[in-house]
């Protein structure tokens, strides 16, 4: 059976999680985008909407290469650097026949009618890959932009990090209009070899009518080390995502930080999922949620196979303001004598003690919040790039006063 | 009356209702330090509470002045910006917050990095300006912590709750010196702005603090106003019975 036709199987099959998206309610197809080998000539306001999402196209040199899409075209890709190769995922596939090994493997075809719909009508996607003991200096960036209003923008990635490579993936996905609809279906693998390392940062800004169903699946062998960061804080009309990340080879860490902030009208139900399937794995999933009005079903997994495997799960919430909800669900699973795992999870409001004990100090209430919301939405991430850091912060200090 | 720093009159405090402080009187002038002693439960912590200004402590009798100004009103953070700063016995954990971002917020824009740093070396805590404020600090570390942040406030009035508890016979030292650091101990009495009132359970911190008031307090009273040593030895050989005797 090929991947077509266990597509057209489950073209109907709804996910497990989410709503239901009727994708008959959206186009596929939308006009050819020109090549633009100089992406700093792209319309300003596009650029705009992409920096906010830490796609930076103007002096690129703080970045080791750039994928973009519009659409459903790959209008750019370039590389700055020896031992790293980035493409549209078209033109991956016809220059290396190996590519299908990895295709529909980190995650099946027939997962879900997104998953279907993906392979059935896909559009491109980035191609990215490290070449083995390749340190990749400074991160890669890519951007899937939608434009065209109810556009159904089907992406399949591949990454690959070959033995002993390390890089970081800067990925912003972002929507140009305010208010049409749209529906951004990507579908990503990774395949992280022996030793290698990755990072990938993904940052969210879409508007309150797209719909947007990511299906992620991670491989992680021997010694590999995966950090994955996401962060969403513009609204959304229905996000669900559960990327599912399997620890293969022995000594393997995976981690997650996801941070969510749910404005009015948003719908996100966001997990992490991690299976420690050889000795000596870690995970850490950290997820930050919080809610000024919008719903968030704040999900973690984590799943122990091998001996002596480690794992913690931290599902925080905050609902600041509004009528939303904040459902954290956490769970944990051991197969085995010996395994190590472990969760918090809360939902609530602010202690009214820390806000007076930094008032104590001389701050305003309002002072003493947003510290304490910024202090919150704050995770450490050990290994992430300096630049990466700070995109990161940018993205979620942008966002605080609309949080406040 | 330009010296006097705090005055408290007839000052009744109800928490959640119950009535904890009964007309407790007080004065600290200019470059004086004050302590309170009394046994558990006596009410000192609500006192210290009440006079920074914690809303759970309800003002329902008699007022509050601070260098002339009625602020038995004024929120909490006005009356730190007036001056008065706190160190807490048990300091809440604020997960995710540096402790160098609270240090910075107390200077107010009144040093740099560099002046955090310096306050660190002093406290012996430079490595802990990066981790989540009294998230996983020993006892010692919080103390030592809540008088870091209390020299980068530089309040003209310290409210010290008990800053010798959970502290290590070393660490009291260090503990005494950044007290006197922030008391001004080191200028001449004429010329200290600083004042302090110091909540102490054992009278450890008297060894290496000078106070020239002592205070005892039981039931929410204060029973007797003298000479902190003295009141101190009696209180360890004869408890606060013989203070309740005396003040009969």
């Amino acid at each position: 059976m090929t991947y077509k036709d266990k597509a057209k199987a489950a073209i109907s099959k709804p996910a497990v999680l989410g709503e239901d998206i009727d994708l008959s309610s959206y186009v596929s197809s939308a006009e050819e985008r020109p090549y633009q080998g100089d992406p700093s000539r792209l319309p300003s306001k596009a650029k705009e909407d992409m920096l906010g999402v830490g796609i930076s196209l103007d002096g690129t040199n703080q970045r080791s290469g750039t994928y973009i899409q519009m659409d459903n075209t790959a209008i750019h890709s370039s590389v700055g650097q020896e031992g790293l190769e980035v493409m549209a995922i078209g033109r991956a596939l016809e220059k290396y026949d190996w590519l299908l090994d990895y295709w529909w493997r980190a995650i099946s075809v027939d997962t879900d009618k997104y998953t279907a719909n993906v392979e059935l009508n896909q559009h491109s996607g980035y191609f990215i890959r490290a070449l083995p003991g390749c340190k990749i200096i400074y991160p890669v960036q890519s951007c899937l932009y939608l434009t065209k209003a109810r556009l159904a923008q089907n992406a399949h990635n591949i990454i690959i990090a070959e033995e002993d490579s390390e890089i970081h993936i800067i990925t912003g996905c972002a929507t140009a209009s305010s208010e049409e609809a749209g529906l951004h279906l990507g579908v990503s693998e990774f395949y992280l070899k022996r030793g290698a390392k990755v990072t990938f940062t993904m940052i969210h800004s879409w508007n309150p009518e797209v719909a947007v169903r990511p299906r992620t699946g991670i491989v992680v062998e021997k010694d590999a080390v995966f950090l994955s960061n996401y962060v969403i804080m513009k609204p959304v009309h229905s996000l669900q995502a559960n990327p599912v990340a399997r620890c293969v080879g022995d000594n393997a860490v995976v981690r997650f930080n996801n941070i969510l902030v749910a404005p009015p009208g948003s719908n996100m139900d966001l997990g992490s999922r991690v299976f420690l399937n050889a000795r000596d794995t870690k995970t850490e999933i950290i997820s930050r949620a919080i809610s000024t009005g919008g719903n968030i079903i704040n999900r973690g997994y984590i799943e122990g196979d091998a001996p002596n495997v480690k794992g913690h799960l931290e599902c925080r919430g905050l609902i600041l303001k509004g009528r939303g909800v904040i459902h954290a669900i956490p769970e944990l699973r051991g197969n085995l004598v010996g395994i190590d795992l472990s969760h918090e999870a809360a939902v609530g409001k602010i202690a009214e003690e820390e806000i007076e004990y930094l008032m104590a100090r001389g701050l305003t209430r309002t002072e003493a919040t947003a510290t304490i919301v910024r202090g919150f939405l704050r995770v450490d991430i050990d290994g992430l790039p300096p630049v990466l850091s700070a995109e990161l912060q940018r993205a979620v200090e942008a966002s605080e006063k609309e949080i406040m | 009356m330009d010296n006097v720093v705090l005055n408290i009159n007839q000052l009744t405090v109800a928490v959640e209702g119950k009535e904890i402080l009964h007309d407790v009187n007080m004065e600290i002038r200019r470059g004086e330090t004050h302590a309170l002693f009394g046994p558990n439960g006596s009410g000192k912590s609500t006192l210290l509470m009440a006079i920074m200004g914690f809303p759970r402590y309800q003002i329902i009798k008699g007022n509050i002045t601070f260098k002339g100004k009625d602020i038995t009103n004024l929120p909490l953070d006005e009356r730190a910006l007036l001056g008065i700063g706190m160190s807490f016995q048990r300091p809440p954990v604020v997960r995710g917050v540096k402790t160098r971002d609270i240090v910075a917020a107390c200077l107010k824009g009144r040093g740099s990095g560099e002046i955090v740093g310096q306050l660190a070396g002093k406290a012996n805590l430079t490595d802990f300006l990066d981790r989540e404020i009294n998230y996983g600090f020993s006892g010692g570390e919080v103390k030592r912590s809540e008088m870091m942040q209390l020299l980068a406030q530089n309040p003209e009035l310290s409210l010290l709750d008990e800053p010798e508890s959970g502290v290590d016979l070393i660490n009291v030292v260090l503990m005494g010196q950044l007290i006197n650091k922030l008391l001004e101990k080191s200028h001449r009495i004429r010329n200290r702005r600083h004042a302090g009132l110091i909540i102490t359970h054992t009278g450890h911190i008297l060894d290496y603090v000078n106070a020239r008031t002592g205070y005892v307090m039981i039931g929410g009273r204060i029973i007797g106003e003298g000479n902190p040593r003295e009141i101190l030895a009696t209180i360890k050989e004869k408890g606060y019975k013989e203070c309740i005797k005396c003040a009969k």
